[in-house]
């Protein structure tokens, strides 16, 4: 294969070389991963301790640092004591892939920790609750307001100024009073989403309808279609594609106010599983749980992604950037 | 299209473009007994306010009778488009009045059809969605609406594409559906706003003589905008000649080429006469030509000797 075609301005890539790259975007990070935690003399900057020998105070699986383990070496050595002896490591908040790879299969078979606790699976089901409320309540309220501010130029006035002032304050930021309003459960978690994501979606929203290519609604006139006609009838049917696309973003924005969310009032969902791994230094246990939230966010996109083909056969966006 | 018969010289002598054969005088008379579709009186288009303002269509007058094809051409800027969006009701005159069968026009409505230079079919729609779009707005069933829906397609030979998506159809297939999507709404007058600009030549040839083809079988009054000479005069009874800067009415031409129309009157006495007469009228309302004065501004970059001329 020729290089330069890989590198074309504006251009697709050849079919085989979109399937690799596609592929490579998530191995490289993996591979990336994999060299730091299973080559020895890449960083590896402690050493865990296999035999304590004459160290009173090591014992075996601690940890410590390089420097400090070599000076008890030789402190040993010089005094005629048998040395501790360790392996290379990294530090416990890096597991390795295998690690990570053997703790989201157990996440899923051993029971919880704590008495009262969750299992990995519950305490996702209760976050994907919360995400869902949160992004069903404000698409309630700002789908239609969006499409309205996109269409007359007064709902426009009215709102946007508005919006555009209440977007930039941090939706945690109303943690507190959310409590104070809604109580410590799902109530003020639901909210911050709906905070975070209702003003974004409304502006998104209504730029997208005004994109509607005038055009058509001017076909539309002269067909004899007139007011909400005209609105339920042109308006919202042509930019339906598009809409679609703008709630998969929104979706994505969503999940990421989730961990804010769940440390409001009293901890739950996957915030509270990560943090209670966490306490116990089961970190493997915590990657296993973000990569499975990645993995929930992505395989829901793309679902949304077939489905939307399915949905909207004549839009020709969708197989430009598909 | 613009020059290609400059220099074909004519079997005979030019007549004027006055000259009618009798045959053609008779329809003229038969044309204009007929009653006025389309009446606009002193109408006039001024963009922008105080000193930003420009005029764009300045104390416009004339009429269309019931059946009549009417084309209006002039130069880039003449002001043509606006003419038509006003008459659609798309925009707003700021003098003057426009009269269909007698009623003044103020708002976009289903008894003035409009076909544009830009594809707009629904995306969303099925071909025979979209035929059927103005008949359910306006209050058709759908059982009746399909049926009319399926007549208007056979009329221009897309029966088998009802089912499409536009973005399945050619350019020229598009703006077929887009002709018949607003005849279905039966208007009294069809306004084409260069529908056929964005089409290649020879696409561009089919189209104009399948627009004749609706045009001879069905009661519809047609204003077609357009900035190509010979698609004027082989589409049109009378042709609306506008200059430019500001948009002012030059003349009304009939056209003495009889119908029915064939590409074989390109190079009939009474077309190139007529051509003559627009291409003097269209050329003199641009004095100040700036593309034709950057011309002599190229510098030679070939060489001396290599002369391709």
């Amino acid at each position: 294969m020729k290089w330069i075609r890989l590198f074309q301005v504006l251009r697709p890539l050849p079919p085989h070389a979109r399937l690799v790259a596609g592929w490579l975007s998530f191995v490289l990070p993996v591979l990336v991963w994999c060299i730091v935690s299973y080559v020895p003399f890449v960083w590896h900057p402690q050493v865990r301790i296999t035999n304590p020998g004459s160290v009173e105070f090591l014992q075996p699986g601690m940890r410590m640092n390089y420097a400090a383990f070599e000076s008890e070496v030789e402190d040993a050595q010089r005094e005629n004591r048998a040395p501790p002896q360790g392996d290379l490591a990294n530090p416990i908040y890096l597991p390795a892939p295998h690690e990570v790879a053997i703790a989201l299969y157990e996440s899923f078979r051993e029971p919880p920790l704590a008495q009262n606790g969750q299992w990995l699976h519950q305490s996702l089901w209760h976050s994907i609750q919360i995400i869902f409320w949160g992004f069903v309540i404000s698409s309630i309220i700002g789908v239609p307001l969006g499409v309205l501010c996109g269409t007359y130029a007064i709902f426009s006035r009215i709102n946007e100024p508005f919006v555009e002032f209440f977007r930039y304050l941090p939706a945690p930021a109303f943690g507190a009073l959310a409590v104070a309003i809604l109580g410590i459960y799902d109530g003020p978690k639901i909210t911050i989403i709906v905070i975070g994501t209702l003003f974004q979606q409304v502006l998104i929203i209504a730029n997208t309808t005004r994109k509607l290519d005038v055009a058509l609604v001017e076909a539309a006139l002269t067909l004899g279609t007139r007011n909400t006609k005209l609105l339920f009838r042109v308006v919202v049917p042509g930019i339906l594609p598009d809409l679609y696309r703008d709630q998969r973003i929104l979706l994505g924005w969503a999940w990421t106010y989730l961990i804010v969310a769940e440390l409001i009032g009293t901890m739950s969902g996957i915030t509270w599983f990560i943090t209670q791994q966490a306490r116990y230094q089961h970190f493997a246990n915590v990657y296993a749980a973000i990569i499975i939230i990645g993995i929930i966010g992505l395989g829901t996109d793309m679902v949304l992604a077939l489905a939307g083909r399915r949905l909207f056969p004549w839009d020709r966006s969708l197989v430009k950037t598909a | 299209m613009g020059g290609r018969m400059n220099k074909i010289v004519a079997p005979q002598p030019i007549p004027s473009y006055l000259h009618q054969s009798a045959a053609v005088r008779a329809r003229f008379e038969r044309l204009k007994a007929r009653e006025v579709i389309l009446e606009v009186r002193g109408l006039s288009k001024i963009f922008g306010t105080g000193e930003r303002s420009t005029v764009a269509l300045n104390n416009i007058n004339f009429t269309t009778h019931r059946r009549e094809f009417l084309c209006v051409i002039g130069p880039s800027g003449c002001g043509k488009s606006t003419l038509a969006r006003i008459v659609a009701g798309l925009e707003e005159h700021s003098d003057g009045e426009i009269l269909l069968q007698g009623k003044p026009v103020t708002e976009p409505g289903s008894d003035r059809g409009m076909v544009f230079q830009g594809y707009t079919l629904f995306p969303w729609l099925t071909v025979k969605k979209n035929v059927m779009f103005g008949l359910e707005i306006n209050g058709k069933g759908k059982d009746e609406a399909e049926q009319q829906a399926m007549q208007w397609l056979d009329l221009v030979g897309l029966q088998k594409f009802s089912d499409a998506f536009p973005h399945q159809l050619s350019g020229g297939m598009k703006q077929r559906v887009a002709i018949v999507r607003a005849l279905a709404n039966q208007p009294r007058i069809l306004l084409m706003d260069e529908p056929f600009g964005a089409l290649d030549a020879q696409t561009r040839c089919r189209m104009q003589a399948h627009l004749l083809e609706i045009w001879r079988k069905i009661d519809i009054t047609i204003v077609f905008i357009t900035h190509d000479l010979e698609e004027a005069i082989f589409l049109a009874d009378r042709i609306l000649v506008l200059s430019a800067h500001p948009g002012q009415v030059q003349e009304m031409i009939e056209v003495p080429v009889p119908r029915p129309r064939t590409s074989a009157q390109f190079l009939a006495p009474e077309f190139l006469a007529t051509k003559a007469r627009l291409e003097e009228l269209i050329h003199q309302s641009k004095p100040e030509d700036e593309d034709a004065e950057s011309y002599s501004m190229v510098v030679r970059l070939a060489d001396v000797n290599d002369n391709v001329e």
